[in-house]
């Protein structure tokens, strides 16, 4: 009985432990993220730009010997599609076959 | 007079500043709104608009505004003695920086988060917009120039802080590449970049490096200055993640560490002042108290570069209205916590009065190296370290910030000039580092031709850094109180901080004008020159501006 109380102090001690590291974790990701999020997401932004334009450059009249492969990877990047040619400053999507808005 | 007694009395007057003055500002004057959908729940896009946790937020604000001026500021005006700079940096968090930032971030919230540059166009006027360019292009100029300034004199001064002050910019690599490459938790990187950089700071003193007083035909001085631009001309280039990031983050655990410190040194120790109330006997060449004193301190009383962050990036995290408060106002008391401790070291940090004159020898002379040595004097005696160590600790501590500073500034000084490059057709200003190279040409320009080849003579332009710095300060405190008179609410609060700090800045500015030229000094002439013809462009602006705005709401009565 004294055993199992003193196993539940430890557990809830341990638990609570833990509960703080990942407070403490999380506000120093944040602390550490929050200045620069934006600058490297718009970095990586524009490497994925680089991306979409190769696997869409068929369609634009860019020979692609790739082509074969990066069609199949057309559907995945629909969800990105519509961002990425307001992005490029056109308001509709610029292909012929690839509507999207 | 006991330094506790002065830590107490300006401690308290912040936190009632921060409890009473801020509380009715934010109530009666801005009005914030704990509904109104901030834009980072707006427009929240993952990239730029996140809604971030306050403490969070105010965490970020505070490390990006402080750097080392609320420390070389405060630490060259106590030359006129500790009481005006100490009047002048409490009065001036109370009253004139928590209100400028906090309301910077309200203007921009209530704008969709827009800079304080682009509200300047939208609110008052194109002309007004040209003009802010301008100014930010002049501060960015002369923060670079000043902090390589800084940092050489100090790498000169104090030869055991040139193996950590370097070090910690390989600590800060090894942190990014910890961090983004091999995916380790965050605490523990935390903790094995703290003990990497003091362990640093512990060595550095059994290995000084002295850079020789003349390399090749030039000063050490010099030399130092040079290899620092070519070390902040390849930082800005660097992808934020892999130096800027990791720095900026071990920097801010630093700079509460060092907080900490010096504020247990004080406690423990509590030293007298040494230095003289107002001092009746300065050197001579020393310019007049009024209005040299409200320029000198910027930074840590108030300060423009405040209003760009509070407006580029903090705007865009906020995630009530009503946070602008703790994240704005606090954000300045912290920032005038820095510049007391600042005052405090240079100024009962000498074990005897003819110590401290000793120091004070020359308008400048004190500065930095007044806060290193005072605050080493303190920790030596309040807490018992090495007085060498102790010294190495403030010296990387100063030299770090002003270093993060000088990357930052650089970055921002390249992008006004790809900027302009875009807007007048030169595609090869648009290049990055052609534009980098630009932009350290025009600081080396600046920081040789203010003080002479050997590069000493550098801390002249400081007060006209801080003239730059506090129009930039009232041409935000023009848009808040613009926008004021729109919304028809008091804009007192907003307008006289205003017309102080363009009355202080143009009488500084005549003042130099007339001190550069009896002194033949024609280059600075002619950047007084420039800089008095931005604060006289900024003043009628403001005039207009407000007549423009009174008009238009009586015509709508």
């Amino acid at each position: 009985m004294h055993d199992d109380n003193h196993d539940r102090a430890h557990d809830s001690r341990r638990e609570r432990l833990r509960a703080w590291l990942s407070q403490a974790r999380f506000f120093a990701e944040e602390v550490y993220s929050a200045r620069y999020r934006g600058t490297i997401a718009r970095s990586r932004r524009d490497e994925d730009d680089l991306f979409m334009l190769l696997v869409f450059s068929e369609m634009m009249g860019v020979p692609n010997p790739a082509a074969y492969y990066t069609l199949e990877l057309q559907p995945l990047l629909l969800e990105r599609f519509h961002d990425w040619h307001r992005r490029m400053g056109m308001e509709h999507s610029p292909l012929d076959h690839f509507r999207c808005c | 007079m006991s330094a506790i007694i002065i830590l107490v009395l300006g401690l308290a007057a912040m936190a009632a500043g921060y409890f009473l003055y801020s509380k009715f500002i934010a109530e009666k004057v801005y009005r914030l709104d704990p509904d109104y959908t901030t834009p980072a729940h707006e427009y929240e896009d993952g990239v730029d608009f996140v809604p971030t946790n306050r403490y969070v937020l105010w965490g970020h604000h505070f490390t990006s505004v402080a750097g080392a001026a609320p420390i070389v500021g405060p630490a060259i005006a106590v030359i006129w003695g500790w009481l005006p700079a100490f009047l002048w940096v409490i009065f001036g968090t109370i009253f004139f920086a928590g209100i400028h930032d906090a309301g910077a971030i309200w203007a921009s919230v209530r704008n969709k988060a827009r800079s304080v540059g682009a509200l300047t166009g939208d609110v008052v006027g194109k002309r007004a917009r040209s003009i802010f360019m301008i100014v930010i292009f002049l501060v960015l100029l002369m923060v670079n120039a000043v902090f390589a300034v800084v940092i050489a004199s100090l790498m000169m001064d104090f030869s055991s802080a040139v193996v950590p002050v370097w070090g910690a910019i390989l600590v800060a690599l090894v942190i990014g590449q910890m961090i983004y490459r091999r995916k380790m938790s965050l605490p523990v990187v935390s903790i094995i970049g703290v003990v990497a950089l003091y362990a640093l700071i512990f060595i550095g003193p059994s290995v000084p490096i002295q850079m020789p007083e003349e390399v090749g035909g030039m000063a050490g001085n010099a030399v130092w200055i040079l290899i620092l631009f070519g070390y902040a001309a390849i930082a800005s280039l660097l992808p934020v993640w892999v130096l800027l990031q990791p720095r900026d983050y071990i920097n801010g655990l630093q700079l509460f560490i060092g907080l900490i410190v010096l504020y247990g040194a004080i406690l423990l120790l509590n030293p007298d002042l040494v230095a003289p109330m107002i001092n009746s006997d300065v050197p001579a060449g020393t310019p007049p108290i009024f209005p040299l004193l409200f320029v000198t301190i910027a930074c840590g009383a108030i300060s423009g570069f405040h209003g760009l962050v509070s407006s580029g990036t903090t705007s865009k995290q906020l995630d009530k209205e009503t946070d602008a408060r703790f994240v704005g106002y606090f954000g300045a008391v912290g920032e005038g916590m820095l510049a007391l401790a600042a005052i405090l070291a240079a100024t009962a940090g000498f074990a005897t009065f003819a110590d401290w004159q000793a120091m004070y020898t020359d308008f400048g002379a004190g500065g930095v190296t007044a806060f290193v040595e005072g605050g080493a004097y303190m920790i030596h005696h309040g807490l018992g370290l090495p007085e060498a160590t102790a010294a190495t600790l403030l010296t990387v501590m100063a030299a770090l910030f002003a270093g993060t500073t000088m990357d930052t500034g650089l970055r921002l000084q390249r992008y006004i000039f790809q900027e302009w490059g875009e807007i007048y057709h030169q595609p090869w200003m648009k290049k990055p580092a052609t534009a980098t190279l630009l932009a350290v040409g025009s600081c080396l320009l600046l920081a040789f031709g203010a003080g002479g080849p050997d590069g000493s003579g550098g801390m002249i332009i400081w007060p006209l850094f801080g003239t730059t710095n506090q129009l930039l300060a009232g041409l935000t405190l023009l848009v808040v109180t613009v926008m004021l008179v729109r919304l028809r609410r008091p804009m007192w609060f907003t307008l006289v901080p205003l017309c102080f700090l363009l009355v202080m800045t143009i009488g500084a500015l005549l003042l130099q004008l007339r001190s550069f030229y009896d002194q033949g000094n024609y280059f600075l002439l002619i950047v007084d020159i420039v800089v008095l013809i931005a604060a006289i462009l900024v003043a009628m602006e403001c005039a207009q501006a407000l007549k423009r705005a009174r008009t238009e709401m009586g015509k709508q009565l």
